[in-house]
C-alpha cells in the first residue's frame, strides 16, 4: 500500500483535534516541520500539549502557536530559546514539564517501543528529579522516567518514497525518527517524494509502517531564514 | 589572545588524541580551534559524530552543533537521532565533556543550568553529559561579571548533577580533583597564588610543584 499524500498541509493537519498531545520534531527550527506548523497556526484547535525540544523561537515555528494561545502544556528540554515561554508560564497560561534532553529523547523512544518507562542516572539528586521515584541498581541510584506518547506526530524528513519510508538530512534528523514511532498518527513533511524502490533498503531510517501521511514541504529553512519554496 | 581563548587553548592541551569529545556552548566551543582536526572526534548531542569547522561559503543551515552554530562534516562523520546520541552520552561512550559553569564548589559539584529567582526553563543536555562522560572538564571565567567568585565553597544555584567534575580551567588557574579534593596545579599567565586565593572561596590545596616554585 502507498502512503497518503494529501494535496495540502491544511488537509493533513485536520487530524489534530483540541486537547490532543502532539509531538513536533526539530532542534530549534532545524529539522522542524515548518509547513505543518504553519498549517496548525491556521487550524482552529486549542488546549494542545506539545512535546518538542523547544517551543520554537519568539513568534517563529511553534512560537506562533504559543502566541495564539493554542498551547496548554509544553514538554521539552530547552525553552530558553523562546523568551515568551517564561512569560506565558508566569501568567499561569502555560504549564511546563522540563526534562533533560537525553531523558526527553529516550522517553519518546520508549513510548514508541512499548516500554512504560525507564530508570536513568540523569538528574538524580537535582531539582528535576524531585518527587520522582528512585531505585538502587547495582549500587547506583537511578530515577524513574515515564515514557511519552502522542496523538499526532508532525515530523520533518528529507525524502520519502511512495510507501512512506523516510530518510533524513544531516542534523535535521534529531528528534524526528523517535517521534515517528511514538504517536497514533504520523504526518511527515519532506523535500522530495520518490517512487518506491528508489531509496535503498539500507539507507531507510524510518520504515513505512510508522508513517501515515506524507506532504511536500513548502516552507524551508535556508541561510536567509524561513522561506517559501519556489 | 583574550581570556576566553586562553582558557580554550589550555583545555585543548588536556585532551588525548583520538578521544571522543563533546563541547558545550560558549568557551567550550572555542576549544575546537586549538585541536588538530584529524586527531579528535567531536560529538554533538543534536546527532553527529565528526564535527569540524566550516567556511562561510559552505554553511548549510541544516548542519549545526548543539549551540545551533553552523559546523562542517569531517571525513568519517556520522549522523544519528537524539535518542542514540544520548545513549552514547549516558552509556559512557563519550570520553570527555567540556562544559561551562555558573558555579563550582568544594565538593566538585557544578551548577550550570539555572539561576534562582529566574525561571528554570532550559537544561538541554547538561545533566546527561555530567552523568555519562568519562571525564568532565569545566571551562569558565574565574570570577563572574560583578567580580564575585564562581569557584565557591557550596553551590547556591541548583546543581546540575551529583557527579564531581575532574578539571576546572579558568583564566587564572587550573584545578584538578585528586584524592577527595581540588588541587591547584597551575597558574595561568602571570597570575599569583595570592590572586587566586583572593578570588576563590572553593577549598583547594596547592600542588607541591607550585609550592616549590613559589619558594625558589
Amino acid at each position: 500500500m502507498t502512503v497518503l499524500t494529501p494535496e495540502s498541509a491544511q488537509q493533513a493537519i485536520q487530524k489534530v483535534k483540541s486537547g490532543d498531545v502532539i509531538m513536533v520534531g526539530g532542534f530549534g527550527l532545524i529539522g522542524s516541520p515548518l509547513t505543518l506548523i504553519d498549517a496548525l497556526t491556521k487550524h482552529d484547535v486549542s488546549d494542545l500539549t506539545v512535546i518538542s525540544n523547544n517551543v520554537g523561537e519568539a513568534g517563529r515555528g511553534l512560537g506562533i502557536l504559543l502566541r495564539q494561545g493554542k498551547l496548554k502544556k509544553a514538554i521539552g528540554s530547552y525553552f530558553t530559546s523562546n523568551r515568551e515561554v517564561a512569560q506565558w508560564y508566569n501568567k499561569g497560561k502555560l504549564s511546563l514539564q522540563l526534562l533533560p534532553q537525553g531523558t526527553l529523547s529516550e522517553a519518546i523512544r520508549a513510548g514508541g517501543a512499548g516500554i512504560g518507562g525507564f530508570y536513568t542516572k540523569t538528574a538524580v539528586g537535582t531539582d528535576l528529579a524531585k518527587g520522582k521515584e528512585t531505585k538502587e541498581i547495582d549500587g547506583e541510584t537511578y530515577v524513574f522516567e515515564k515514557a511519552l506518547k502522542a496523538d499526532v506526530a508532525l515530523i520533518r524528513a528529507w525524502k520519502a518514497d511512495t510507501k512512506g519510508n523516510l530518510v533524513y538530512y544531516k542534523t535535521a534528523r534529531n528528534f524526528n525518527p523517535m517521534m515517528a514511532t511514538a504517536a497514533k498518527y504520523v504526518i511527515a513533511e519532506v523535500d522530495e517524494i520518490v517512487e518506491e524502490g528508489e531509496l535503498s533498503p539500507e539507507e531507510i531510517v524510518t520504515p513505512h509502517l510508522f508513517v501515515d501521511e506524507v506532504i511536500k514541504s513548502r516552507l524551508i529553512l535556508t541561510k536567509e531564514g524561513v522561506v517559501e519554496r519556489e | 589572545m583574550n581570556k576566553k581563548e586562553i582558557i580554550a587553548k589550555r583545555a585543548a592541551e588536556e585532551l588525548k588524541p583520538y578521544s571522543i569529545i563533546n563541547l558545550g556552548i560558549g568557551i567550550p566551543t572555542l576549544v575546537a580551534n586549538y585541536l588538530d582536526k584529524d586527531k579528535y572526534y567531536l560529538h554533538t548531542e543534536n546527532g553527529m559524530l565528526g564535527v569540524t569547522s566550516v567556511k562561510e561559503d559552505d554553511i548549510d543551515p541544516l548542519l549545526v552543533n548543539a549551540g545551533k552554530l553552523p559546523v562542517g562534516e569531517a571525513v568519517g562523520a556520522s549522523y544519528f537521532h537524539s535518542a542514540d546520541s544520548f545513549a552514547m552520552i549516558r552509556g559512557g561512550h563519550v570520553d570527555v565533556a567540556i562544559l561551562g559553569a555558573l558555579q563550582v564548589d568544594s565538593d566538585g559539584l557544578v551548577a550550570n543550568y539555572a539561576i534562582p529567582g529566574k525561571d528554570i526553563i532550559g537544561v538541554g543536555g547538561a545533566m546527561d553529559l555530567l552523568v555519562g562522560a568519562k571525564q568532565i572538564i569545566v571551562t569558565t571565567n574565574h570570577v563572574s561579571k560583578d567580580g564575585s567568585p564562581k569557584l565557591i565553597d557550596k553551590c547556591t544555584y541548583p546543581i546540575t548533577s551529583t557527579r564531581k567534575v575532574d578539571v576546572i580551567i579558568t583564566d587564572m588557574a587550573v584545578f584538578k580533583w585528586k584524592e577527595g579534593g581540588f588541587e591547584l596545579t597551575e597558574l595561568v599567565g602571570d597570575t599569583s597564588l595570592k590572586e587566586v586565593e583572593e578570588n576563590t572561596t572553593l577549598s583547594y590545596r596547592i600542588s607541591k610543584r607550585l609550592l616549590q616554585k613559589e619558594s625558589s
